[in-house]
């Protein structure tokens, strides 16, 4: 990111970057190998776009917030989902909570060497203040995120660190002092890149020989095979009735474990059209082509805007029709209802849409 | 029509079923009073098998003519529906349960969550784009692609001699690659670390897909932005959704040009849930890195340790430390049928089949054991084989009955074998979430009926 700080650096720089950005451009048009892709960014765009803030500050932005100022914002914007006091387990993992006046002094956060501890929270784990800063900033609040001043990024923060013990009650956190509580973060020293699972250079630590590897035999591996874990008998109907998430035809089918049937079809005709298939309109209509009669859409083309057309229609079919469409006479429908020809023709007349 | 299927036996020319050619009227009467290996041994030796053949099986053939032949049906007695019926199309109704699933309590809310891929009913490596497993941080949206737009950036100043804005259309009109790669999520699995958690082959390993991809080499757009790749070491990549996902970029994989900058998928745009109408493509690391709806990327000289590479998508090891920057999908496989949660309709041929890969490079060989890891039999890899992509593996299984433990392993081109649980606990514990890659076994019960189990 390079967002210059004050104001005077700020005009410098953009009118550098302006003169700079019209020059390249020029030149990327004539000589460049792709002429007419793309045009420079101005500052602002880079500016309303380019908020990231790393780790060691770089992009942080000027402002301030206290922990009182940010207990109003969180309960007005935060606790809702999270809380009053980060521990809620509703809509996320808790933020706050498992974390010690010892790991503030060590750097490492003891619990999450228990294989007992229930719950792993943000800040048990979060390595660095500068994420959280700039992950609220984006982020945050969920539902309207991106809302937040930088003022009440520093503000909000203020009142998660004051909720996890890293700072007092009386607390201004701003970019002048974020250093100083990044070297009290409680798992500031809990993370490493001494693994093989980067796949570029750069990190300290990082090697390319794998630290896990199967074993290539191929008779008599094993030893004696015991079955450590199964599904427990409870867990059976936990994801619904497998027959249902499993095809109908092929090698295997899905074990019943639930009441969904698996060979429910959804018909996604409306309903007029089932109708017209059980009256046996169908064997002698089509929607879009002729078969004996007209199809439907030449029926709804003629009779568009026709006042009178679904009394007409309903009495033609349940009477026989002769004459309008060719030499063809339609015997007389007496066993389609009233009603049932009713809805039949109001389908027909829109169009006949087959879902 | 009303489905008035004819039913007059005596059509001329009609070929009889295949069975009842070779089945005497005393072996039919046999079948129907129960003596079915009469009628086995007929079969089989008019099949040429030996006698291992379902008996399951055969009764329904030898039975009466099958009604679904001898009555047509609607289908070949009616008009069907004209074209563009359905204008994009879609699958047959009858298909309906192969479809993307949440696991249930997974997490609390739709906007933040996972659905999976139905790989129980998947054939060959490509998923098609409906079925792509989806994982959403804040949602996802439908971004109008005439208002998106695609901005180059540096951390400091002249990194990036050009800063520049790309609109969809200069991004289309760039020369393109398509490429063939599986997506996995880095939480693949992951339910999986401590114990059997649930049921189908969906939810152990259903968060990963494969598609074809169609897009611009990213280095090629830094390229025209006269980006310095001497001091500009890391990429970071930026989405333009409610969350704006960041993740740092390897750049090692943006000089191969294998990251793209990509709109198309199978042949068509992106889908809304995979990032329309932009995303990253970081072909053999994990499916975050993909960052989707891109917006921007910019050239840094370190690693931004963002939310997600920093809170989450961070490895728990048994010390407490947390890895971070944990991208790699490293090599891995499953059985998909038979899998958990299935039964098999039937004794005799069955062919076991899955999907192998690696985020090293290509599948070089898949094993397969029946009998939980003693005895293994390499399998048959299907073509294409490519680096960085599903390879699927068929080996061909009889079935008699018996218990069986099935397992398959993958070797990738590296050499890198696929380890068991018991090899992958003992140095990264039970706690990690991300990169379980361990040995799938499924337990073949004589009933038929197949779960998920775990071997000690
Ligand atoms: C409508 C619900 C909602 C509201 C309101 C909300 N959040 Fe969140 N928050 C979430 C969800 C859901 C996540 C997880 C997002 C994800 O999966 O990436 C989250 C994640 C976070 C995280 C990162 C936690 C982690 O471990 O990754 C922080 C920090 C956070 N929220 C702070 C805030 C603050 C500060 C506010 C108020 C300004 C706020 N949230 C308001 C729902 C909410
Ligand atoms: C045995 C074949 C046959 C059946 C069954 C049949 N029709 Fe017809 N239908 C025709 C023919 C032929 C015509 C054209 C008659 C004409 O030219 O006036 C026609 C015409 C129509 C028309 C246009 C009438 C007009 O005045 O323009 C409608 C609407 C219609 N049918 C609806 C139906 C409905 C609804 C059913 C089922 C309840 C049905 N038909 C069943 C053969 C059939």
């Amino acid at each position: 990111m390079s967002r210059p700080r004050d104001g005077v650096r700020h005009r410098i720089g953009a009118l550098l970057v302006v003169a700079c950005a019209s020059l390249a451009a020029a030149t990327a048009l004539a000589t460049g190998p792709f002429p007419g892709i793309g045009r420079p960014a101005t500052e602002r765009e880079i500016a309303a776009w380019d908020i990231d803030v790393r780790p060691d500050f770089l992009g942080l932005p000027k402002g301030a917030g206290t922990v009182e100022q940010g207990q109003e914002i969180w309960e007005a914007k935060c606790a809702s989902c999270h809380g009053t006091f980060g521990e809620s387990n509703q809509v996320f993992t808790p933020l706050i909570g498992g974390t010690t006046a010892a790991d503030i002094e060590t750097g490492r956060v003891a619990n999450l060497r228990r294989v007992d501890y229930p719950q792993r929270t943000t800040m048990m784990k979060a390595p660095y203040v500068a994420t959280l800063f700039d992950y609220i900033r984006r982020a945050m609040p969920w539902n309207e995120p991106k809302s937040l001043s930088d003022d009440e990024v520093y503000a909000v923060l203020a009142f998660m660190l004051n909720l996890a013990e890293i700072v007092p009650d009386d607390f201004e956190l701003s970019d002048a002092n974020m250093a100083t509580v990044q070297a009290r973060m409680p798992n500031r020293d809990g993370v490493t890149t001494a693994h093989a699972m980067w796949p570029g250079g750069g990190l300290p630590g990082s090697s390319s020989a794998p630290d896990v590897g199967g074993t290539a035999c191929m008779s008599d591996c094993a030893g004696e095979v015991a079955i450590a874990s199964v599904l427990p008998d409870y867990a059976r109907p936990a994801h619904g009735n497998l027959a249902a998430q499993h095809r109908r035809i092929g090698p295997v089918r899905g074990i019943v474990t639930g009441d969904d049937d698996p060979d429910a079809i959804d018909d996604p005709s409306p309903p007029a059209l089932k109708r017209a298939r059980d009256a046996g309109c169908m064997a002698c209509h089509g929607i879009a082509n002729k078969v004996v009669g007209p199809s439907y859409a030449d029926v709804a083309r003629r009779y568009r805007g026709a006042a009178d057309a679904v009394d007409q229609l309903v009495g033609r079919i349940r009477n026989g029709a002769e004459g309008v469409w060719g030499n063809l006479a339609m015997p007389a429908q007496e066993d389609v209802s009233d009603a049932d020809a009713r809805e039949i023709v109001a389908w027909i007349l829109a169009g006949a849409p087959e879902r | 029509m009303g489905g008035k299927a004819k039913t007059d036996p005596v059509v001329p020319g009609r070929v009889r079923a295949a069975p009842e050619n070779f089945l005497s009227a005393d072996d039919i009467a046999a079948v129907s009073s129960g003596r079915r290996d009469v009628l086995r041994r007929g079969f089989a030796a008019a099949l040429g098998l030996g006698g291992a053949v379902a008996a399951s099986t055969i009764p329904a053939q030898a039975r009466a003519d099958d009604p679904d032949i001898v009555d047509l049906p609607p289908w070949s007695t009616s008009l069907g529906l004209p074209v563009a019926a359905t204008p994009y199309g879609m699958p047959s109704r009858y298909e309906r349960n192969l479809v993307r699933r949440q696991s249930p309590g997974l997490t609390q809310v739709g906007a933040a969550s996972v659905a999976f891929t139905p790989l129980q009913g998947s054939f060959g490596i490509i998923t098609p784009s409906g079925l792509h497993f989806e994982r959403h941080h804040q949602g996802w949206m439908d971004i109008d692609p005439k208002r998106h737009r695609f901005m180059i950036n540096g951390s400091l100043p002249g990194m990036v001699a050009r800063p520049m804005v790309f609109t969809i259309d200069d991004l289309m009109r760039l020369p393109s690659v398509s490429r063939m790669h599986f997506l996995e999520c880095g939480a693949n699995t992951g339910m999986e670390w401590g114990n059997v958690a649930v049921p189908t082959v969906q939810y152990t390993h259903g968060m990963v897909s494969c598609s074809e991809f169609t897009g611009v080499e990213l280095r090629l757009l830094l390229d025209i932005c006269g980006a310095d790749l001497s001091r500009g070491t890391f990429v970071l990549a930026e989405g333009a959704d409610g969350s704006s996902m960041t993740r740092t970029i390897p750049m090692d994989l943006v000089r191969s040009g294998e990251v793209l900058v990509a709109y198309g998928q199978n042949g068509e745009m992106l889908r809304p849930e995979n990032g329309y109408p932009l995303r990253l493509v970081v072909p053999g690391v994990q499916g975050v890195s993909w960052v989707k709806w891109l917006r921007r990327i910019e050239l840094g000289d370190r690693p931004w340790g963002a939310k997600d590479e920093s809170i989450h998508y961070v490895d728990l090891m048994p010390d407490g430390q947390h890895r971070q920057y944990t991208s790699i999908q490293e090599v891995k496989s499953v059985i998909t049928t038979p899998s958990g949660g299935q039964a098999l309709v039937g004794q005799g041929f069955h062919a076991i089949s899955g999907l192998a890969w690696s985020g090293r490079g290509a599948v070089r060989r898949v094993d397969v054991s029946v009998d939980g890891g003693r005895n293994w039999r390499e399998a048959t890899l299907q073509q294409p084989v490519l680096p960085k992509c599903l390879t699927r593996f068929v080996l061909p299984w009889s079935w008699t009955g018996e218990r069986a433990i099935l397992q398959a392993r993958a070797t990738d081109e590296t050499g890198h074998v696929q380890p068991t649980y018991r090899q992958l606990r003992a140095v990264r514990g039970t706690r990690s979430i991300y990169h379980n890659n361990a040995i799938q076994s499924w337990l073949v019960d004589p009933s038929g009926e197949v779960s998920n189990v775990q071997t000690a």
